[in-house]
């Protein structure tokens, strides 16, 4: 049984009286054209509902237990994969998994949050949020990557950065901070693709790609909705209002000037079909991977500068 | 949090009487509620002389007890627009015309070149006063442009930084000035000329995890409170009392994150004692 969200509550009326209808076994011609006419209905109040989300709706579908997690997405995009564990300083964190990936005969370095598919893997995971040795593991990786001259993929999808004494003991700040200046010196192309929830700077520090695309239903986001609303509104529950002034989607990002693409999620969201978002996902990968085949290291490093120095400047006067 | 109170202690005004103290020439320190006039306390670099608690400085105050009124103000790029059209319960732009009216800034971070003790050097400096020394698109360029101008004249960076972190009225937009200060930095390292980092009460958020963090030396004024996660919200996710001391400079000193903490009228002998083993 899917796990339907709050504002989807209309199909799950529509499935509930589908599955009653089957339950009954009845394989007279009305009950065929009424579970026929159903099903046409339930397409297309989805196709509808995902047409039209809200910001906080895609706040929730992007956070959806079902959406595709790392593992899943590497399963299906690549035709090899090796893992590579541990900061060789503290511990091994898995909320931020990497390895080195083969697709179609092309050798890659993978970052990627994981917050896990069950709940096991989410626990030991930490929901996704790294502490100091998950950046320290990702600046092994980037470093890696530079040294081998290998095409960097990272994937984000984190709430944030772990908030907690032992992250704040073992140096947060300059865990994160040295990863961004990591990724920036690293001299093949990084391609980052934020596939669920771009939680603020812990997300920063593995979304600083030449290219940067986003999942349709994807949020990118210098805070939580519930934390903006909880600072400026003084209530969490103002959640809904922070989310619409933020600019957390994808189409805001695209339109700010922040991300370079948008992939389109197949109807009902990303966690409706897997198969079909990583092989679009899959697709604009060797598409990135193409364009920057036979670039200098130079040009992929002041490329990656550039974009970034350029952000914003539209909106500042000298 | 609004450290400037005008509050007079009641013990002490009924007995010096209401109209010979007027309100506005006292401070009290916050922490050991001792009261100081003003004046005073800007000559002693706001620090409390009964307590040592370091109030928190306005940018301008900085520069001139670095420099006296030998520096050059670098201009940086303002806001042009609000391009995220935000509001919570005032309007962005509102807050920022206040912002501005009430600190004489036109943002949170100031940039100048000054000499100290022979050396030119360029320094930014954060003011908390300006939306609590958020770093949005402004600021993160003027991060920038010190950088630049360092770079390009060859002379040693001092970041003061005081902030809560990005701004979130930016949204994104603020976001996006960890990679691109990171970057500044980073390009400006390059050149082999130091990178002081000087972490002031508070240093959190967006600001620690990017360039602040970033120095060759980082040194932190006493008693600051410098960190990536809000107390409070560490708090919350972890339903226990912090440490003591918990993200104060002595605390990061302990945990191998500071070279230094340091008294602010110790600071400028610091930097230039630093200084002469870096940029001989
Ligand atoms: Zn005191």
């Amino acid at each position: 049984m899917q796990n339907f969200l709050d504002f989807e509550k209309p199909l799950l009326d529509i499935r509930s009286k589908i599955e009653e209808l089957r339950h009954l076994k009845d394989t007279s011609e009305n009950i065929a054209n009424e579970l026929s006419n159903l099903q046409d209905k339930y397409d297309k109040v989805l196709g509808d509902l995902y047409e039209n989300l809200t910001p906080i709706q895609k706040v929730k579908v992007c956070r959806h237990q079902d959406r595709p997690k790392f593992s899943q997405i590497i399963d299906q995009i690549f035709d090899k994969f090796e893992i590579i564990s541990g900061d060789r300083l503290f511990s091994e964190d898995r909320s931020i998994k990497g390895g080195f990936g083969r697709l179609d005969n092309k050798n890659y370095l993978i970052i990627g949050n994981d917050k896990g598919n069950d709940i096991d893997t989410r626990v030991k995971n930490n929901f996704g949020m790294a502490k100091p040795e998950g950046y320290r593991k990702a600046q092994r990786l980037y470093n890696l990557a530079n040294k081998f001259n290998l095409p960097v993929v990272t994937f984000v999808d984190t709430p944030g950065a772990h908030p907690g004494v032992d992250a704040e003991d073992r140096g947060q700040s300059e865990a994160i901070a040295s990863s961004i200046r990591c990724s920036i010196n690293v001299r093949s192309p990084i391609f980052s693709f934020i596939i669920g929830e771009g939680g603020s700077g812990g997300a920063v520090a593995l979304a600083t790609g030449n290219k940067v695309t986003m999942l349709e239903h994807a949020i990118y986001s210098v805070i939580s909705p519930e934390g903006c609303a909880s600072i400026l509104w003084r209530s969490a529950n103002e959640s809904e209002k922070a989310a619409d002034s933020l600019k957390l989607t994808a189409q805001d990002l695209l339109d700010l000037g922040i991300i370079d693409e948008i992939i389109k999620e197949p109807i009902g969201g990303a966690h409706r079909n897997l198969e079909s978002t990583c092989s679009a996902i899959k697709e604009r990968l060797l598409s990135y991977t193409q364009e920057f085949e036979g670039k200098s290291s130079e040009s992929i490093i002041s490329q990656r500068e550039q974009k970034y120095l350029s952000i914003g400047k539209e909106f500042l006067i000298s | 949090m609004n450290w400037i109170t005008n509050f007079v202690k009641p013990k002490l005004q009924s007995f010096v009487g209401k109209k010979e103290v007027p309100d506005n020439l006292w401070e009290t320190c916050p922490k050991c509620s001792q009261m100081i006039l003003k004046r005073e306390l800007k000559v002693a670099l706001y620090v409390c002389k009964h307590c040592d608690h370091h109030f928190r400085i306005n940018a301008k105050d900085r520069l001139e007890s670095f420099f006296g009124n030998n520096f050059m103000i670098i201009e940086t790029p303002k806001i042009k627009s609000d391009p995220l059209k935000f509001k919570d319960s005032k309007k962005y732009v509102d807050r920022l015309k206040k912002a501005k009216k009430n600190t004489e800034l036109e943002d949170s971070v100031l940039v100048a070149s000054g000499t100290l003790n022979k050396t030119k050097v360029t320094v930014a400096i954060f003011d908390f006063n300006f939306m609590g020394g958020s770093m949005g698109m402004a600021a993160g360029e003027a991060i920038v442009t010190a950088c630049n101008y360092a770079k390009k004249n060859k002379l040693p960076l001092i970041i003061f930084s005081s902030s809560g972190g990005a701004r979130m009225q930016e949204g994104i937009l603020s976001l996006m000035q960890m990679p691109r200060t990171v970057i500044a930095v980073n390009s400006y390292c390059k050149t082999n000329q130091p990178f002081l980092s000087i972490l002031t009460d508070p240093t959190t958020g967006g600001v620690s995890a990017s360039f602040a963090m970033l120095g060759d030396l980082i040194l932190a004024e006493k008693n600051a409170t410098i960190g990536f996660a809000g107390s409070r919200v560490i708090e919350e996710t972890i339903k226990e009392k912090l440490p003591q001391n918990f993200q104060k400079s002595e605390y990061l000193l302990e945990k191998g994150m500071v070279d230094f903490v340091i008294h602010r009228k110790d600071l400028k002998k610091k930097i230039i004692s630093i200084l002469e083993f870096l940029n001989p």
